[in-house]
């Protein structure tokens, strides 16, 4: 059994995504405690809220994800904590991020419609990623998001999605993955997804 | 591509789903979170529960609920009915819901729209509006309110509260734009002259709503065929179309709904 450490600091939905976790096979762990992180199989930081109180009430934590990570332990980020794991974000003031993905946040612009809610679709650029295996190009995903990451480095974009300009939503690079929709809330498809994180880990 | 969303509503009065919903392979057709299930393997995109419970101190049943259907269901799903304070919504979205709809709360009180919206993000605060046409003579004095010219007459439309009971004197239209400055981060829009009547949605109203306001709208009430709801997402701009009845008797399968929208080039999850 995968036994995953959900990442509780405060900021928004944490049933859902345990929830789904659940129900692909993994046993999760709403937690704070440090050494529950070190003692999982992998980390997970949901979340949606404000980049800056993010970072905040992660703060005690950021040392030990930081480490696990650093030392090869599968990571998923969801939303805003998808965009949390890179260097920066302007939003409502200049914040740094977790930094470890190179690249930055932005807000979607003002010719479209902010935020993006509902289903939007994956063009998927790499189908050998273990995250989208299986995951049909063109398929529909939930979004719930004003921001969106832009990695420095354009290869560890492994989905892209279409809002009037086409923005990283899925981005993967070794053993540490994101994705800026809620997989959570996306059906059979984002299910799927949660189950290859967690085939990924088993592996 | 953003698709437009289907979104079946489920009223319900003490945890039950009212109104008979005529599914097969249920094992309770009554329980919401079961037939919120069943939807979401439809094909619906989003679900929407409507608590008509007339008593305020059955909120527990109603959490009670949002947290059974927060384990099982895969899409995200909208509270409504009675809210009225910050804790109710806390209660709420900590259950496992994703969004809530306001309607009374914010006519008598729009103040609270905005400070929900700030407590916990605009993209959970779904302002739900229930509107009435006003027929007028061309010459009447109308002040400020937006009169709009549609196949059955001059008319403009008043927002009602207390479930459809009582009339307020507030243009709906301009009730709309208020609660988006305000900080709701969709609008449900409702037609009272329509509901229940099979007829299609009030397509000049919606598309007044959607051309004022920039949130997206969610049209709702009057959808009896396939047809109407190819029209709303034709005519108007509207991101989603929501019904209750058809659905639940099957008249309209989602599925076949779906089909018959992509026929048409709408874009839609299938």
């Amino acid at each position: 059994m995968v036994n995953l450490a959900i990442v509780n600091y405060e900021m928004g939905n944490l049933k859902s995504i345990s929830s789904g976790l659940k129900k692909v096979g993994a046993e999760v762990q709403i937690t704070k405690d440090p050494n529950a992180l070190i003692a999982a199989d992998g980390i997970v930081i949901p979340g949606v809220g404000a980049f800056g109180d993010a970072m905040k009430n992660l703060a005690p934590l950021q040392p030990t994800i930081l480490e696990e990570i650093s030392n090869g332990k599968p990571f998923l980020g969801v939303c805003l904590g998808a965009q949390l794991i890179f260097e920066e974000s302007t939003e409502f003031g200049l914040h740094k991020g977790l930094a470890i993905l190179k690249g930055y946040i932005e807000r979607l612009p003002e010719t479209v419609i902010a935020p993006q809610i509902g289903w939007n679709q994956l063009i998927i650029q790499q189908f050998d990623n273990p995250l989208v295996e299986g995951v049909e190009n063109y398929s529909y995903v939930y979004f719930v998001h004003s921001f969106y990451p832009v990695p420095e480095n354009p290869d560890i974009i492994v989905a892209k999605t279409d809002y009037g300009l086409e923005f990283a939503s899925i981005v993967a690079q070794d053993h540490i993955f994101a994705t800026q929709f809620h997989p959570e809330k996306s059906s059979a498809v984002g299910l799927h997804i949660l189950e290859n994180f967690i085939n990924f880990i088993k592996q | 591509m953003l698709a437009k969303r289907i979104i079946p509503c489920l009223d319900m009065i003490e945890g039950r789903v009212v109104k008979g919903v005529r599914f097969v392979n249920l094992i309770d057709a009554g329980d919401p979170p079961e037939l919120a299930v069943a939807y979401e393997a439809e094909g619906a995109d989003e679900i929407v529960f409507l608590d008509i419970t007339a008593s305020y101190e059955e909120r527990d049943i109603l959490i009670d609920v949002v947290q059974r259907t927060s384990d099982q269901l895969f899409i995200p799903f909208t509270v409504g009915g009675g809210i009225r304070t910050v804790k109710d919504i806390q209660s709420i979205l900590k259950a496992g819901a994703d969004k809530v709809s306001i309607n009374t709360a914010a006519v008598k009180s729009p103040e609270f729209i905005q400070k929900s919206a700030r407590v916990f993000g605009s993209q959970c605060i779904v302002s739900a509006i229930d509107a009435k046409r006003v027929y007028v003579d061309i010459d009447a004095p109308l002040g400020n309110r937006i009169v709009i010219e549609t196949p059955e007459g001059l008319c403009w439309w008043e927002v009602y509260i207390y479930g459809g009971r009582t009339p307020t004197g507030i243009d709906a239209i301009q009730w709309a734009i208020k609660v988006e400055e305000l900080g709701a981060g969709e609008i449900l829009l409702t037609s009272m002259d329509y509901d229940g009547t099979k007829d299609g949605y009030d397509l000049p109203l919606t598309k007044k709503v959607v051309q004022r306001t920039k949130v997206p709208v969610i049209a709702s009430g009057g959808a009896g065929a396939i047809q109407q709801i190819v029209d709303v997402f034709k005519i108007t701009d509207a991101s989603a179309a929501l019904a209750a009845s058809i659905f639940h008797f099957r008249e309209i399968a989602i599925l076949d709904l779906k089909k018959e929208l992509q026929n048409n080039s709408i874009p839609i999850r299938l």
